[in-house]
């Protein structure tokens, strides 16, 4: 096993370098001269020369890639040109968030997929099957930012039930805990009221942010039971008299949740890019958000960062992903 | 024949490929279509906002624009960006894809490990900066959407490659002499070409989907262009009274996708009933 994680380790190292490499390429090279760009419309041939020595862009490009190179392994991106701060540390401060809603609309994707897949497989090609499929369809084929206004329409401005946006509502302020996390925070200082105003702010939000993965994972669910209900030992169970609903809901949904195993794995990634509309939308405090701010003032340092942070979490959830899998099937740790 | 009647039984598919073929009518006929087509770009600031109606099916949005038939003209652009981008990364895909999947050493190593990285990049994310950089047009996003597209066709035609490499009519044709590109175009192109044609159904789908993204960000198509994406951001404004300028615009891109996903949903099953229904 030690020998299986240490071989996948391995294996993500060139992804990364390749990942540094290209994103200092598009950084460098897209706008045509980053000096001319830095200095602002309006600068003189030597202002730009003298920001060109500034930020070591007369360097050849090697060099200058070793010093991004060094950077990154002290986590030192510089600092956001909006916010004034070092980018490490508004990540650091806004990735529990971004992390919660991903968590919770995870939880939600799985907690009503699995289920819903089970049902369509269990009624195949008759009407809660159909409907599953052209909703599942649907669920991905919807635009996240649309979802997301018509939600908000709808519950919070229409009926009133839900916040429009924020974490928080105006007035309460987080108790500012151990872990940064609001909702494990108020739980650990015991102030229920924070936890239930911060869990009503994040059921938009989640559940927007849900939607594709929930009807991703309905599909695989009900493609991994509907192969598993045609093996022999179904058969068999059914002919020793198996309740129906015991068989399916333990013995087939166990066999067939590999497949989904590792699509909720691969959705933990999307996940991470997708919260960035939904952020922008709902006010959330968290990366992506933060993202779409940088996209929109150009903010060179913030944009490879982010784009740097969730290529290291596709990667690091790729290998837990692979982990899991080898421990629910010893065959994938075995041989290739 | 049989295979037509095959996908006509496929109701979901058939929906789609109707969806489709009505996309691209509006696109190819739209300014015939459309009930007032100089809304395009004029505005007429006594009648803005005004909610669905007999004259204005779809209401009027902040600038006394039919919304009817700025969804209808929308059309046309939406298609546009999905066929370039999804021609383009095919060109830069396939290709690649081949030639990986074939050639054994170097290359073909260093063509699939890019591919891996780029495959590890946030789309979304890499897509928006890219536009950024390149300054926000509708062409910078379509670059933008092929360089974040191709290695999707890269990996499935490299798979399906390799599958094909070690088949006995390919060894046949090396023993008689044939040249490389006349194995990898003329023998196993053709026997691949199921699997990019399902691909390129989904992706044309996905990347009105994400160019819409785009263009609601502000990172795509700029005013007065009848966008669909950037409808629905100027819609926000005027939110929650003029609901239905939000609502058509982003039912027009659920609408689109929906129909360019079952479709390939559908073909999928055609082309290999044994595969899994995905995305």
């Amino acid at each position: 096993m030690a020998g299986f994680i240490a071989r996948r380790v391995l294996l993500v190292l060139p992804s990364l370098l390749g990942l540094l490499v290209v994103t200092f390429l598009l950084i460098r090279t897209v706008p045509a001269d980053p000096a001319v760009a830095l200095a602002g419309d309006n600068a003189t041939p030597e202002q730009i020369e003298a920001i060109r020595r500034q930020y070591g862009l007369d360097q050849p490009l090697l060099v200058q890639f070793g010093r991004y190179l060094a950077g990154v392994a002290r986590l030192d991106f510089g600092a956001s040109q909006f916010s004034g701060r070092p980018v490490a540390a508004d990540i650091a401060q806004r990735l529990p968030a971004t992390l919660e809603l991903t968590f919770a609309a995870l939880l939600i994707g799985a907690g009503l997929g699995i289920p819903l897949g089970v049902v369509a497989a269990m009624n195949h090609n008759r009407w809660p099957d159909f409907l599953l499929r052209i909703l599942s369809v649907g669920g991905i084929a919807i635009a996240a930012f649309w979802l997301a206004i018509m939600l908000q329409l709808l519950f919070a401005m229409q009926l009133g039930w839900l916040p429009l946006r924020g974490q928080l509502s105006v007035g309460l302020t987080p108790p500012g805990g151990p872990t940064g996390f609001l909702l494990l925070d108020s739980l650990l200082h015991g102030r229920l009221d924070i936890l239930g105003d911060a869990l009503r702010h994040l059921v938009l939000p989640a559940v927007t942010l849900s939607v594709g993965g929930l009807a991703t994972i309905a599909r695989f669910t009900r493609a991994g039971v509907l192969d598993t209900l045609q093996k022999d030992f179904v058969l068999y169970e059914r002919a020793v008299g198996f309740p129906r609903r015991r068989m399916v809901w333990i013995y087939v949904l166990r066999n067939s949740v590999v497949a989904t195993v590792s699509q909720i794995g691969l959705l933990f990634g999307s996940l991470i890019a997708g919260a960035v509309v939904v952020e922008a939308i709902y006010d959330w405090p968290g990366i992506g958000s933060y993202t779409v701010q940088a996209i929109l003032t150009a903010d060179a340092k913030v944009m490879l960062a982010v784009t740097l942070l969730v290529g290291v979490i596709y990667a690091a959830v790729n290998i837990l992903t692979d982990l899991a899998l080898a421990l629910i099937d010893p065959r994938i740790r075995e041989g290739r | 024949m049989l295979v037509l009647r095959k996908f006509l039984r496929d109701i979901p598919a058939v929906i789609g490929a109707v969806i489709i073929l009505f996309v691209v009518i509006l696109a190819l006929f739209g300014p015939w279509i459309a009930p007032y087509p100089e809304d395009a770009s004029a505005s007429h600031l006594l009648r803005r906002l005004k909610p669905p109606s007999a004259a204005y099916p779809f209401g009027t949005d902040n600038l006394g624009r039919d919304i009817l038939s700025r969804v209808i003209l929308g059309a046309r652009g939406a298609l546009k960006v999905a066929l370039v981008v999804v021609g383009l990364a095919m060109a830069i895909g396939v290709p690649l894809g081949l030639l990986a999947g074939y050639e054994r050493g170097v290359l073909a190593e260093a063509i699939m490990r890019v591919t891996d990285v780029f495959l590890a990049l946030p789309q979304l994310i890499l897509a928006l900066a890219l536009a950024q950089l390149l300054g926000p047009s509708v062409e910078s996003a379509m670059l933008a959407l092929t360089l974040t597209y191709w290695p999707f066709f890269t990996r499935i035609v490299h798979a399906e490659t390799q599958r094909l490499r070690n088949a006995l009519f390919i060894d046949a044709l090396q023993g008689i002499g044939a040249g490389t590109p006349r194995i990898l175009l003329l023998h196993i192109l053709p026997n691949i070409l199921s699997p990019i044609i399902v691909r390129a159904t989904i992706g044309l789908g996905f990347t009105i989907l994400v160019a819409a993204v785009l263009g609601f960000l502000g990172m795509g198509a700029t005013p007065p262009d009848p966008d669909w994406g950037l409808a629905v951001a100027q819609s926000r404004t005027y939110l929650p009274n003029a609901w239905w300028f939000a609502t058509f615009p982003g039912l027009a891109i659920l609408i689109a996708v929906l129909g360019f996903n079952l479709l390939g949903d559908g073909l999928r099953d055609l082309v290999d009933p044994r595969l899994r229904r995905s995305r």
